[in-house]
């Protein structure tokens, strides 16, 4: 027993000793702002950046003048500490959150076979396309919840993914690793969704499942922004015009359009301001305000929808927009 | 024949064919990467560029080399005298790990390039069969302290020699025309049992 210990005590110190006097005599300069730049990163080696981890992102920044505000998951907070370390200016770069193109759960959406392969998305995908009838759908094996470093996906009992936008980071690791490269990063705050990836026309959608987009441009019609295109029977969002108005959402015959907004602001006019232009009126999509020409104007607080037309048109700025309640 | 005569055979030299014919046995006849199917994962994974592979080589040689060496003196010095064999895998491994991390620190001021060329699969030589199954082979034949020296060298060279080889079929590979079902690993893997068959014309070089 003693013989054991000595043996192997023995050899590890002196491998030790002698490692660590090759280690000082063969010793590497390291700029030290590499080290202290490496400390201010999530360690997560997810390659959001761009680069082969989070030790190749630190040297990039300081041997290669790599930008300070490449780190996604780190955000705004690990930007400003990098741009000190480095005494450069942060320019704080657009933060993104994935969102899932895709609302046919198991309620919704048909199977085409009944799958008892492994439980993954990247797998499944082999067999046929996956067993899903919607060749664009999300096939529901969790694929995403498993590459996410940090835990932001979880699976739904319906068998779909659900993002946690807080945990997100926009890394955007789930995007490249679906196999039906349904999630899509979109700008955080955004919270009006077009939730269906599928081509299909109108009535193979609708066999396969029973919110899917049939492309039938009644949210392209009534957005007042030009936010929606239709693209090969798919209601696609320019999410760099979209204005969280909602319309939309109201407008979508199947429901897929989703709206993450929460307890939605009316338009409410100033009596005392109010000039009788009636440029609101006018504006108004969903005849929502109503007053004879010269006199106050009011507004019905059931129809406003609180996309803000009003308030931009309003010459003299009398109409500002109240919370419910 | 050499003979173990104590702790002062070990400097008895006297070279002998056997020695030579032990060192071409291990390198053409017994290669360990084609013959003995150890070290396939530098094997693969270093091969796809000669310079590359040659490096991998030298690191590897000098390894095994003194792997072989140093670990066989552990086994006689000190695990069979004070029978305590059981701590074979676990002492040589220690030994192999050192030497590793010596290279790597040693590779990493000399050549930067290399070192970062090769990656992973420098810290990997700790974790080759072909380097602890050396060492094993070593006492398993009951060899003297030259046998151990020879074969222990050879071996490096045998594995060099594959991997030099089969990273210039790869260099071709690369440029050939491959049906899409066996590019990359399969058609590596193919070649690699080809070059395998090829060794086997060897056989009998030796007895």
């Amino acid at each position: 027993m003693i013989e054991a210990v000595l043996t192997l005590g023995g050899i590890g110190l002196l491998a030790s000793l002698g490692l660590g006097l090759a280690a000082k005599k063969f010793a590497v300069e390291q700029n030290p702002l590499i080290e202290r730049v490496e400390q201010t990163l999530p360690g997560v080696n997810c390659g959001a950046c761009g680069w082969a981890g989070c030790s190749a992102y630190g040297r990039a920044v300081v041997e290669e003048g790599a930008p300070v505000n490449a780190c996604i998951p780190g955000g705004q907070e690990t930007t400003r500490l990098i741009a000190e370390i480095m005494g450069v200016e942060a320019s704080l770069a657009e933060s993104y959150i994935a969102v899932l193109l895709c609302k046919g759960g198991k309620d919704e959406a048909r199977s085409k076979f009944e799958y008892q392969g492994v439980h993954d998305c990247k797998a499944a995908v082999i067999i046929a396309g996956g067993n899903k009838g919607c060749t664009y759908g999300c096939l529901g094996l969790g694929t995403c919840e498993r590459v996410c470093p940090f835990g932001a996906i979880r699976m739904d009992a319906n068998g779909l993914p659900v993002v946690d936008t807080e945990k997100c980071t926009g890394c955007g690791i789930c995007v490249d690793s679906c196999p039906k490269e349904v999630l899509l990063l979109a700008p955080r705050g955004m919270k009006v969704h077009v939730r269906c990836h599928s081509h299909d026309k109108g009535g193979k959608v609708k066999k396969l499942c029973s919110v899917g987009c049939i492309g039938c441009g009644a949210c392209v019609r009534i957005c007042p922004y030009d936010a929606l295109s239709l693209d090969d029977g798919l209601a696609v969002m320019d999410y760099t015009r979209c204005r969280q108005c909602g319309l939309c959402v109201d407008q979508c015959p199947t429901q897929n359009i989703t709206s993450l907004i929460q307890g939605q602001p009316k338009s409410h006019i100033d009596p005392g301001q109010c000039t009788g232009h009636a440029a609101c009126e006018a504006v108004c999509p969903v005849d929502a305000i109503s007053g004879e020409p010269g006199k106050t104007h009011t507004v019905d607080e059931d129809r406003c929808v609180g996309c803000r037309i009003c308030c931009s048109v309003c010459p003299v700025h009398a109409i500002t927009m109240v919370n419910e309640g | 024949m050499l003979r173990y005569t104590g702790w002062g055979g070990l400097f008895y030299l006297e070279l002998q064919m056997s020695l030579i014919l032990l060192f071409v046995g291990v390198v053409l006849v017994n290669n360990f990467v084609l013959a003995r199917f150890l070290g396939i994962c530098p094997f693969l994974g270093v091969s796809k560029q000669t310079e590359t592979a040659l490096g991998m080589g030298f690191a590897v040689v000098f390894v095994m080399t003194v792997a072989s060496v140093v670990t066989w003196v552990i086994h006689q010095a000190i695990l069979e005298p004070f029978d305590i064999e059981y701590l074979q895998t676990i002492a040589f491994i220690l030994v192999i790990a050192a030497l590793v991390q010596l290279v790597e620190i040693v590779m990493q001021k000399v050549s930067p390039l290399l070192y970062q060329a090769l990656g992973i699969y420098l810290p990997l030589i700790t974790t080759n069969c072909a380097v602890l199954g050396v060492a094993i082979l070593n006492i398993q034949k009951q060899q003297s302290f030259l046998e151990t020296l020879f074969f222990g060298f050879g071996a490096s060279v045998g594995f060099t020699l594959a991997l030099v080889l089969f990273s210039g079929l790869r260099e071709r590979l690369a440029l050939a025309d491959v049906p899409k079902a066996f590019s990359g690993t399969a058609i590596a893997l193919i070649t690699a049992g080809l070059l395998s068959l090829a060794f086997m014309g060897f056989s009998g070089l030796v007895k």
